[in-house]
């Protein structure tokens, strides 16, 4: 794998060094390991919503202005400020190097777009933390009930309104929720305003839950069955531990091993309904933005966005993997 | 050091002078959608301190089940203990409830099973895995718990024990870690120790030192051995009685020199029969034609009747042929054992 | 093994040998998952659908003989009437009409889709599988860069780049997306099927009779790794038209003259205050088709699970 970097990077040894334990070590090897990884995937990704944006394209000024058309003065100033007269992997390297120090560019509207980002920030991050723990509350409790008793009644019921929660699209889902709960019944506010709180990002956030609570409760579910079946419950029932015991600690720490993982790339889901659910509940976060700037066709914004959501994914996801190491000692030592 | 093993050890009604462990006529059936599968019908065993008691039979016979259902660990749904008796020094285990018959476990009688990768949580370090016993069922600290926890690796004679007790289980060798699991049987001096094929997934050097260490910590307690195997290599040197299972009955019991010098029931003839043995290279292996029985039609009469060379029509119908007895402390189910004992071994 | 396990092979073996009159059949694992499959009524009930919904696009004209495209704005948000049993959306169109032939569009991208998907994953995972070594490497890290960018946001920044034509729906370009995007799953499907058949005995067998990779390839490692490989397919055809209906209520999917699901949500949204009916009938036919082939793929997949047995 190393190889493929190109680099000849060489990993630490598995020796500790002085005063270092050799669990702290090899958690640092593997961290050191994935890092690596990461590296190559962030360039990747990077390049290629870049260059789908920009390379090859005849007029990228037409496109990055879309249907509107570009006087000439406006022309040379935007030709300068993403240096068009240069080659394509030049421009590469200055939106690379922007991206490093933060600087992601500026929006048709003039306005920076770190600035945009740092305004929407909050709100987004509060509804996706907030859909996050609903659903993991849900979905881990409603899991392993499910996984103790398959076949059961609870089971089916449940089963049965995750598939419906799985097909239901977030187009659907969103637009209704809204009408049902919030203009017919009232329960909660269908806009939630400039700064919502968490009253009012109460129904978005069950909205947004919903599109990974699904997927989550599944995998729990058959984790648990799984490890309620392992040779080593046999053994812990064997040495007298209660059951509530034997579940709850070691049945659950092996199950949990997969949702772990699943939570990271549920980030992913969660971000893409963030922007239907933002602008269906007209929360003023990151989703909302970015379907504005889709629609008034700003390249720069949604490029912008779009790569700083990319880095955030990779990141969240790194941490996962950290997290996954931790929960799970096998992984450390390969 | 905390050790409040004085109160754990008032189980009601223990009575030091009954037998350490007796199993009188017990009855395991395992209810699935294929029908009822009768895994156990009125077995029959003993055991003293000290004594190595080996349980022999092919897969299924129900050498398990027993020992599970011993340890009151059976799967249930779809396993159900449907009659008999389990006494351990007086009291019926059967009759306790859930919450004490924990407390029999690991304290009283504790068991280690067959692949100790599968059988240790690959999550949590050997340390918390002993230290577990100590902590739940002795209210130990944390601090007490580990040191123990060491003394006992040191005990089975695992090398760098301090180093050791933070690994996790995929970080030992296959002996090493069937000796964590001897370790952690024995970390609440159990007085019975049920094993069952500790060795079947060991290579055969390290099988005799895991063998010869059961057999040193088992005199030093003087401890009860229940060894369930379908080695009968393993058994010859370890065993002081043989209990030979068939389709859910014990068929032969016999001290162990006796059962290898003149078996009683035809299943043990063609068991010890079918051992390949170096001396007679270039011979066809000796086989036992047929397969065991499908528990939920176990035929009528004697379970084996339709793969025996003694059988004949009495065999074949019930009532099922009952607990001959042969010599003293030897029995046999079996109609014709006195020609079984008689004949001359087809093979020498 | 645990005891019901041990207790289940042993009738299974004694089947074929002592004391049974009857000769029963060797199982199989398909023949296993057939007779689960045969009683799920989430199986039949999710084929049933599929079908219907299969037809509906096939055949439009057998659900309905009034013209989608006849619209009216003289009857903007009427009521039902005549054979346009759900109403008449803002623009004055026959909801009915709309859903009906709306189901072209949206099983047509998914499908199409999904089997560009299918292709990249089958060329993908297979040689990964199959060659191993640095050829493996690569290739995951190339997945690992693909699942890197979440899908909606890939799709959103590369349909826009592939409509370069105003006039056009945008249906190759939408379909092309979620190809090149969606492939990551079925990839590591295969690829993972790939590697435990290619330690399976047959394969070193044919390898010593002198085949070569395209033929071991193809002849022997393919249908072996096959099942699970259409099994995720059809779930991602589900998904798959359910990203297309979120591209294009987004404005970044199917556009103009088209007639799909998705538009017709999001023209109906705003106005949901009127009439709710153009919003939620074609929002339940997009619901309902996404549920039947995702219940399909998970019926045969859970089918197929040795280990839910």
């Amino acid at each position: 794998m190393l190889a493929t970097v190109g680099i000849m990077v060489r990993l630490p040894s598995r020796q500790p060094p002085m005063l270092v334990s050799q669990r702290t070590w090899d958690m640092f090897r593997y961290f050191v390991r994935r890092v690596l990884q990461g590296v190559l995937t962030f360039f990747g990704a990077t390049f290629i919503v870049y260059a789908l944006m920009f390379a090859n394209q005849d007029d990228p000024l037409q496109a990055l202005a879309g249907e509107r058309p570009l006087p000439d003065n406006v022309r040379q100033v935007l030709t300068e400020r993403y240096h068009l007269d240069e080659p394509f992997i030049f421009q590469y390297g200055h939106y690379m190097r922007g991206l490093l120090t933060g600087d992601f560019g500026i929006s048709l509207t003039n306005r920076k777009i770190s600035e945009m980002m740092e305004q929407a920030w909050p709100v987004t991050f509060r509804l996706a933390v907030y859909a996050l723990i609903i659903a993991v509350l849900v979905a881990v409790t409603a899991g392993v009930v499910s996984g103790i008793r398959r076949g059961g009644p609870f089971d089916t019921v449940t089963l049965f309104i995750t598939l419906i929660l799985l097909s239901l699209p977030i187009v659907v889902l969103a637009p209704l929720a809204r009408l049902l709960f919030g203009v017919q019944l009232g329960w909660f506010p269908p806009t939630s305003g400039a700064e919502p709180g968490l009253y009012q990002l109460t129904l978005p956030a069950f909205v947004l839950a919903s599109l990974v609570v699904a997927t989550q409760l599944r995998v729990t579910r058959a984790s648990v069955a799984e490890n309620l079946r392992s040779d080593y419950v046999r053994t812990a029932r064997a040495k007298g531990l209660s059951k509530r015991r034997v579940i709850g600690v070691h049945v659950l720490r092996n199950s949990l091993i997969p949702v772990v993982t699943l939570i990271g790339l549920d980030l992913g889901g969660l971000m893409a309904g963030a922007i239907v659910t933002e602008s269906v509940f007209n929360i003023p976060g990151v989703g909302f933005n970015l379907f504005r700037g889709i629609r008034t066709e700003d390249g720069p914004l949604v490029v912008g966005f779009v790569s700083i959501l990319v880095i955030v994914f990779l990141v969240v996801n790194l941490i996962v993997d950290m997290l996954y190491a931790v929960l799970d000692p096998r992984i450390r030592y390969e | 050091m905390t050790d409040i093993k004085a109160e754990i050890d008032v189980l009601p009604g223990l009575d030091s002078s009954a037998r350490l462990l007796e199993v009188e006529d017990l009855h395991v059936e395992f209810r699935t959608q294929a029908g009822v599968a009768k895994a156990i019908n009125g077995v029959n065993l003993g055991l003293d301190p000290g004594e190595t008691l080996a349980i022999l039979g092919e897969s299924g016979c129900g050498k398990s089940v027993t020992a599970q259902a011993i340890m009151g660990i059976l799967d249930s749904p779809p396993g159900f203990v449907t009659g008999g008796e389990i006494r351990y020094r007086g009291v019926d285990l059967l009759k306790l409830s859930e919450q004490e018959r924990r407390k029999v476990r690991a304290n009283h009688i504790a068991m280690i099973f067959q692949d100790a990768l599968s059988a240790l949580n690959p999550v949590f370090s050997v340390g918390f895995q002993l230290g577990e016993l100590f902590r739940i069922h002795r209210g130990m600290s944390r601090q007490d718990a580990k040191r123990r926890s060491i003394e006992l690796l040191d005990m089975v004679k695992i090398p760098a024990a301090r180093q050791r007790i933070n690994d996790y289980p995929h970080q030992f060798s296959g002996g090493m870690r069937q000796r964590v699991m001897i370790a952690m049987a024995l970390a609440l001096d159990p007085r019975v120790l049920i094993a069952d094929e500790p060795t079947t997934a060991l290579d055969v050097t390290v099988q005799a030192q895991i063998m010869s260490l059961l057999a040193e910590l088992q005199r030093e307690r003087n401890m009860g051995l229940i060894l369930i195997t379908h080695d009968m290599g393993v058994v010859a040197d370890v065993a002081d009685r043989i209990s030979v299972m068939y389709a859910g009955k014990v068929v032969e019991e016999a001290p162990v020199l006796d059962i290898y010098a003149k078996p009683a029931h035809p299943y043990t003839k063609a068991l010890l029969e079918s051992i390949p043995r170096l001396d007679l290279k270039g011979q066809q292996l000796n086989v036992i034609k047929g397969l065991p029985p499908n528990l939920t039609r176990i035929p009528a009469g004697c379970p084996f009747h339709p793969r025996c060379a003694y059988a004949r029509d009495v065999c074949r119908a019930d009532p099922p042929p009952p607990q001959y007895d042969v010599a003293a402390g030897r029995t046999a189910r079996c109609h014709f054992w006195t020609e079984v004992v008689g004949d001359e071994p087809a093979v020498k | 093994m645990s005891n019901v396990e041990s207790v289940a092979q042993t009738q299974a073996g004694a089947n074929g040998g002592a004391g049974d009159e009857r000769a029963e059949k060797p199982r199989s694992l398909a023949g296993d998952a057939w007779q689960d499959l045969r009683r799920n009524w989430i199986f039949w009930a999710a084929l049933v659908l599929v079908v219907l919904v299969v037809t509906m696009a096939a055949f439009p004209s057998l659900f309905t003989s009034a013209d989608p495209r006849l619209c009216q704005l003289s009857r903007q948000h009427a009521g039902p009437s005549g054979s346009a049993i759900f109403g008449y959306n803002f623009q004055g169109c026959d909801v009915y009409a709309r859903t009906i032939y709306g189901a072209r569009n949206s099983v047509l991208i998914g499908l199409t889709a999904t089997i560009i998907s299918g292709i990249i994953g089958l060329v993908i995972g297979m040689a990964a599988g199959y060659f191993g070594g640095w050829v493996d490497a690569v290739l995951a890290r190339g997945i690992d860069i693909v699942l890197g960018i979440p899908t909606l946001l890939g799709a959103i920044v590369l349909a826009r780049r592939l409509t370069s034509d105003p006039e056009s729906s945008g249906f190759w370009a939408v379909a092309l997306t979620l190809g090149v995007l969606t492939w990551t799953t079925a990839a590591r499907i295969m690829r993972s099927s790939v590697i435990s058949a290619k330690q399976q005995d047959y394969v070193a067998a044919a390898r010593m009779l002198g085949a070569g990779h395209a033929r071991l390839m193809i002849r022997h490692i393919l249908p072996n790794a096959a099942a699970p490989f259409v099994v995720v397919l059809t779930i991602l055809l589900g998904i798959n038209i359910a990203t297309e209906a979120t591209l294009t209520f987004l404005g970044v999917g199917l556009r103009g003259n088209a007639i799909s699901w998705g538009i017709d949500i999001a023209v109906a949204s705003p106005f949901v205050r009127e009439t709710a009916t153009p919003l939620v009938w074609p929002s339940v036919f997009l619901a309902a088709t996404v549920l039947a082939f995702i219940m399909l793929g998970d019926a045969v997949r859970d089918a197929f699970d040795p280990r839910l047995r």
